[in-house]
């Protein structure tokens, strides 16, 4: 692959951190969840130019220093409205034949 | 960095210098008893002071609505004379939109008043922004953790939007992957910063609530001349319903019955990474409600305020579809959108206030605010990417995880009785094998017996069928 430009230090970006180990999780937890790592992500500004997937340190909204994997730069908001659902639809035209009983 | 081991260590001591004046040891009683009130009266504030702050970082005083045309849909399928009046109070007025505010309002004051920087709160619910729109206004710093993703970093649309809110309100957000450790990881950032613990679990957390219980019972019998005749709360962790019973006892109600609601998500794996997207459900559920119910103390705290087995007099459980039928029922009668977790109770209140002779009063006691993720459309969206079906048809046929039932008719709305004396034994059978009691003393029988507002021999009686000795 070939590598294009760097991130721009003081670019908003997303880091990803690996808090526990598989190995390190707590007992009692379900075996799917005691397969895979403890991870956090969190946002702030990127300190130095970095390529994505590397060790960075970012400056946070309470301006600490957090450092970890770099994996996105102005990640957006994926979340929204969805699709309309026609399960819920009819609901309105029920609810007229309602009023007419 | 420190281990998982290292910081659990060292929890007490954390949690001491991040509660401020708290000191949870002087409430022990010994044994499994501690006193209760007590603790409660730490937050020592009146309810005129409680209101009066609240106000202060708007929150409170939200308009309590008669559902006029969902009343009068709900009588045209009862039985002559029947079908309360369902009335809600509209909390998702409040700050950022929900009930919580009320809970964040008085620890963030009690936090300023203390001289602490900042507060760490560890949720993935509506709580944290109410933390982070409180903290604001009383310029503090905020950190919040929340449980986000799976391990894939797939996350709930609910949650995701939580997590903008909290952005948005200027919060440091750590999102995290499933699992329990999400309290190991706020004690550690109590620890880096010495920032105060907003745990929804303290006296403050709870108090907060009293005041929606003391405006609904006071607004209540002013207008109608009468306590309402239930109030519905949507349970979690429990902090709603033992908030509200209080502050209803407060203001008078001594009749009103208190019935907790969840969404039956029964079979569900609640720190589960595979079964963590299957529920279209992110708080107000049994995988909250029953083992917070049996076993409060499982919190970040050492004793947790919020207690709901005092104060139930029913626990009702209504599925993931009739909510969403619920919701949309709300907005197409009632001219308002709502978000999900308040329409929990709605759900119930529609099959009970048709029992209910119609100059009876019930009481929904919450909504949320709604919005981008925060909506069915987007819930049941994700629901069909993560595989689970939605159809219509009678609510029997819903399976937490794997089918969702949307009724095809008001009519079919019901609820399922959870029972409290099986709840209520099974908060026996935990508390004893933890603390390994071969024989009760009378202070830990009376506190049992409160702890389960038992007055019926239920705590006697388990006693003598398990063979322990009490005296
Ligand atoms: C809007 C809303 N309603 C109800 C609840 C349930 O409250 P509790 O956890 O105190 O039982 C929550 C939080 O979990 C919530 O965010």
């Amino acid at each position: 692959m070939i590598k294009s430009e760097p991130i721009k230090k003081d670019s908003y970006v997303e880091i990803k951190i690996i808090l526990l180990k598989p190995e390190e999780r707590v007992e009692g937890i379900p075996e799917d969840t005691r397969k895979v790592p403890f991870e956090a992500r969190i946002k702030g500004f990127l300190v130095n130019d970095a390529y994505i997937g590397e060790e960075v340190e970012i400056i946070t909204a309470l301006k600490r220093i957090v450092s970890g994997t770099l994996i996105a730069v102005n990640p957006p908001f994926k979340h929204d409205f969805g699709e309309p659902v026609r399960e819920l639809l009819e609901i309105g035209w029920e609810v007229d034949e309602l009023w007419k009983q | 960095m420190e281990t998982v081991k290292d910081i659990l260590a060292q929890r007490n001591e954390i949690m001491k210098k991040s509660l401020g004046g708290i000191d949870y040891n002087a409430f022990e009683k010994g044994g499994l008893a501690f006193d209760y009130e007590a603790l409660m009266k730490f937050a020592s504030y009146p309810i005129e002071e409680v209101l009066r702050i609240q106000l202060e970082t708007k929150v409170g005083n939200t308009p309590l609505y008669e559902l006029k045309n969902l009343t009068n849909l709900v009588r045209k399928i009862s039985s002559p004379g029947k079908g309360a009046r369902i009335l809600v109070k509209d909390e998702a007025m409040n700050a950022s939109g929900s009930f919580k505010d009320r809970r964040a309002a008085l620890s963030l004051f009690q936090a300023k008043k203390e001289g602490y920087r900042g507060v760490v709160a560890a949720t993935s619910g509506n709580y944290g922004a109410a933390v982070a729109s409180q903290a604001l206004q009383r310029g503090l710093k905020c950190i919040i953790a929340q449980e986000v993703f799976d391990s894939r970093g797939i996350g709930q649309p609910e949650i995701l939007e939580k997590g903008r809110k909290c952005e948005a309100l200027g919060a440091e957000v750590w999102q995290l992957t499933v699992g329990p450790e999400l309290f190991f990881w706020s004690l550690l950032l109590l620890k880096e910063t010495g920032y105060f613990n907003a745990s929804l679990y303290t006296p403050y957390g709870i108090k907060g609530i009293e005041a929606l219980g003391y405006e609904v019972g006071i607004e209540v019998k002013a207008r109608y001349g009468r306590e309402p005749s239930a109030v519905l709360i949507t349970h979690a962790g429990g902090g709603n319903v033992t908030g509200t019973a209080r502050g209803l006892l407060e203001s008078g109600c001594t009749n009103t019955r208190i019935i907790g609601v969840s969404v039956d998500l029964r079979g569900l794996h609640m720190a589960s990474d595979n079964d963590f997207n299957r529920k279209s459900f992110t708080t107000g559920h049994t995988g909250f409600g029953v083992p917070f119910a049996v076993n409060p103390d499982r919190v970040d705290v050492p004793r947790n305020a919020a207690r709901s087995l005092r104060y139930l007099d029913r626990y009702l459980l209504v599925t993931q579809g009739e909510v969403f039928y619920a919701t949309e029922l709300l907005t197409r009668t009632e001219g308002i959108e709502r978000g999900p977790a308040g329409n929990t109770s709605l759900a119930a209140a529609i099959p009970l206030a048709r029992e209910m002779p119609e100059d009876e009063i019930l009481v929904i006691q919450e909504t949320e605010y709604t919005g981008a993720g925060k909506h069915p459309t987007a819930q049941l969206t994700f629901s069909r990417k993560m595989g689970v079906e939605v159809i219509r048809g009678k609510p029997g046929d819903n399976i937490p995880g794997k089918r969702i039932v949307i009724p095809e008719h008001l009519s079919q709305l019901s609820y399922e009785e959870h029972s409290l004396d099986k709840l209520k034994q099974s908060y026996l059978e935990h508390t004893l094998k933890k603390n390994e009691v071969k024989k009760l003393s009378l202070s830990e029988l009376k506190f049992l017996q409160e702890e389960l507002k038992d007055n019926n021999n239920l705590v006697i009686d388990y006693l003598n069928s398990k063979g322990v000795m009490y005296g």
